[in-house]
């Protein structure tokens, strides 16, 4: 049997781990990336790519795939094909599912599924039993069984003692923890950011300093256990600050944004459009500036969507009753290509944030085009306008506050280990 | 020269959306049906045909009422739904309710609701007119035109008066309104408070906010004060209804600061003794009943507007 060969042809190869950013063919052979050679073999499949760009698989560091127990609103295949259809070849699952990924049989039950689906899955352990914030989850067990942090996403360990023996028992089996911070106590009953949009719209606000106040927390038990500390979805200037201060202070802390936050401030929940209801909420000018200048000077690690799947129930009811959340699989890689338009980051960096340094935070292979590593690849066309509509979406959910954009750049073929796990066809 | 007015709006969302012509030709249809509340048969055909629907997921007793008042002096037929919020959260939603509603074809849909922006996802799921009669701590635009209505019966105008309101701004959809309302006919609004009831960025919506209430009482044309909501004690915006009373409570004292032909306004029910004294409440100054009085007027003229002669083209 002769090998299966696939050759990228004249794509602008960006490879920031291995310090490439340039023209060129990409061999992959048996799902491997490959030396490449003079001779095209006779039975190689040659696929065009000038004009686009090759890049490792993009990882996203945090999605809700709802599987078990909100199959309505997602499913891990569903939610992989939407992935494979954002460029991304992999993607940490939150635990927060139902029951709460706690314990290593819902684990095995997750990667199980997900193996033949269209990307890679690997799922964040619950840090407390149910995401109570009571008692640790079995983390050794769960990390046998795939898991590769621990977070009690949008249940925030509000216990300091807990967040404490979390970072030590995490450390001890080298895992991260993953921190959705919010102090409940300043943003209960809030459904939005506080200031004068909330004001005007008679909606109760969640203030920055939630955030922040449980960003510095974390920080500094960060700082007292010598514990990998990850912050999820920042949303606010002043979290990059405390963010920026911990890091000078040499604490192992790492940081993500969402799309959304560099794209949209509360003015987009003018109108009461409960799609652009999250948690944390999005935030001033000054906020989404901020956060757009820490995406370049180094601050915020990565770029991760937060893609969280709700149906109509959820989102056509009244907007301090709606569920938090939006889907971002397929709409992060275009608002992050008009980063780079923007003149915000490079390409590189694009890459840096959205593949090299998702790999690095969890722990897991890619984020590079090393010969010999496993073909996980994404082929970007950065130019290309399409919309986001019924017919692109491939998520089982909606809730977009981009739905109907026209969009430029995405990604249009997503290769897991060299196989085609998407190709967009227009 | 005045070009041709039309009043464009289906719905009656807030003040917000209310250009200063709109206010006044509203308040000028108001004035117009005011009198036959003082007939000996108060009922003219205007209406007649038409339903009104009264939908109250809060308890009201005056505003629901002063809606039904207005809606029968007009003849339309009216019905009222006391809708319980818990019932929606086992199943039901609004957009559920609406559909329903829809099916016997009403015309007009007057909504009280705990959730701001409520009136609004009502719309999209209706053809009837809608009338925002409360939305959470957002907008309650008739209270709004009935404070405008009254104080245009005794200063005539709203341009350069100086309107003090003091209390729970936060919370209230009455200061939401009547900032918008009263700054866009002219008028300065002064609000005063505790801090823990000033909300961020109300300056944005016009108004100035001052630490002292003597501040905003000096010299005020209108003293308003908000109604204290007991029920929400627990949240610990202040420490008692006494000190409350004691720091800010509108006092003959107090207003001894306001011009001495300032009118004192309250949105009812007061809490005497709370954020008005009696003496107050019930002085020479208090327009309090004529703005009780004015509600309906306000009310048929907004039920006209969307559900009678012109409108509704928006």
């Amino acid at each position: 049997m002769s090998a299966n060969m696939k050759i990228l042809r004249g794509g602008r190869i960006i490879d920031p781990k291995n310090g490439r950013d340039g023209l060129g063919d990409f061999w992959i052979r048996d799902g491997n990336i490959a030396v490449v050679e003079d001779k095209i073999p006779a039975d190689a499949e040659v696929i065009d790519c000038q004009g686009k760009w090759v890049v490792p698989g993009l990882i996203d560091l945090h999605v809700h795939l709802r599987e078990p127990g909100q199959e309505y609103k997602e499913t891990i295949e569903s939610g992989c094909l939407a992935a494979a259809a954002g460029g991304f070849t992999a993607v940490c699952c939150m635990p927060n599912s139902k029951p709460v990924n706690d314990n290593a049989a819902i684990t095995r039950a997750i990667v199980d599924t997900a193996k033949s689906c269209a990307a890679r899955v690997y799922p964040a352990g619950a840090v407390s039993c149910g995401s109570q914030g009571e008692n640790l989850a079995e983390y050794a067990e769960m990390k046998e069984a795939g898991i590769v942090a621990v977070t009690d996403d949008g249940r925030p360990v509000e216990n300091s003692q807990l967040m404490r023996r979390a970072l030590e028992y995490a450390d001890s089996h080298d895992l991260p923890v993953m921190s959705h911070a919010e102090d409940m106590s300043l943003s209960r009953n809030g459904c939005m950011h506080e200031g004068v949009v909330s004001t005007r719209l008679g909606l109760r606000g969640i203030p920055a300093a939630a955030e922040s106040i449980m960003v510095f927390r974390d920080a500094a038990l960060a700082e007292l256990t010598g514990a990998r500390l990850h912050i999820c979805h920042v949303s606010a200037e002043s979290s990059v600050a405390v963010i920026r201060a911990a890091r000078s202070r040499g604490i192992k802390i790492t940081a993500e944004t969402a799309p959304h936050y560099f794209t949209l401030t509360d003015e987009a929940a003018v109108g009461y459009d409960t799609n652009a209801k999250m948690n944390p909420p999005l935030r001033s000018e000054a906020d989404r500036e901020a956060i757009r200048a820490a995406l370049a000077d180094g601050v915020l690690d990565a770029i991760a969507t937060d893609h969280a799947p709700h149906s109509i129930l959820e989102k056509e009811v009244e907007f301090n009753r709606a569920a938090n959340g939006v889907i971002g699989l397929e709409t992060a890689l275009p608002l992050t290509l008009a980063l780079v338009r923007d003149g915000v980051i490079t390409p590189a960096r694009l890459v840096e944030l959205m593949s090299v340094n998702p790999a690095a935070i969890i722990g897991v292979p890619g984020g590079s085009l090393a010969v010999g590593a496993v073909a996980d690849v994404t082929i970007i066309d950065p130019e290309r306008r399409w919309r986001f509509t019924e017919t692109t979406n491939h998520s089982k959910s909606v809730n977009s506050p981009f739905w109907g954009w026209e969009l430029q750049g995405r990604a249009v073929m997503t290769m897991l280990a060299g196989r085609i796990a998407y190709q967009f066809n227009d | 020269m005045q070009t041709e007015y039309a009043f464009r709006h289906r719905h009656i969302f807030g003040m917000e959306q209310l250009s200063s012509e709109d206010i006044l030709h509203i308040i000028a249809t108001a004035r117009s049906f005011k009198e036959i509340s003082s007939r000996p048969i108060k009922k003219v055909p205007t209406l007649r045909g038409k339903t009104v629907v009264n939908i109250f997921f809060e308890p009201s007793t005056r505003t629901r009422l002063s809606f039904e008042i207005a809606a029968k002096r007009m003849s339309a037929d009216t019905f009222n739904i006391a809708a319980a919020t818990s019932s929606t959260t086992k199943g039901e939603t609004l957009a559920d309710t609406a559909k329903n509603l829809m099916a016997m074809n009403p015309d007009v849909l007057v909504l009280r609701h705990s959730s701001a922006g409520a009136p609004q996802l009502l719309a999209k799921h209706v053809g009837a007119a809608v009338i925002n009669a409360g939305d959470g701590a957002h907008e309650h635009p008739s209270q709004s035109l009935l404070d405008i209505m009254t104080i245009m019966e005794h200063k005539s105008d709203l341009a350069g008066l100086k309107i003090a309101i003091i209390g729970d701004i936060t919370h209230s959809r009455v200061a939401g309104s009547n900032i918008r309302g009263f700054t866009k006919l002219g008028a300065k609004v002064f609000v005063a408070g505790p801090k823990t009831f000033i909300p961020q960025g109300i300056e944005k919506l016009g108004a100035l906010v001052c630490r002292e209430v003597n501040e905003a009482v000096a010299e005020a044309d209108v003293v308003m004060a908000l109604r204290i909501q007991r029920e929400r004690d627990h949240d610990s915006l202040i420490p008692s209804l006494r000190e409350y009373s004691r720091c800010y409570g509108v006092s003959a004292a107090m207003l001894r600061n306001a011009r001495p032909d300032a009118i004192v306004m309250h949105p009812g029910p007061v809490n005497r003794g709370v954020e008005m004294n009696p003496d107050v409440a019930d002085g020479p100054r208090s327009v309090i009943l004529e703005q009780v009085t004015n509600g309906v007027a306000v009310r048929m003229a907004l039920l006209y507007l969307v559900a009678g002669g012109q409108g509704g083209q928006e």
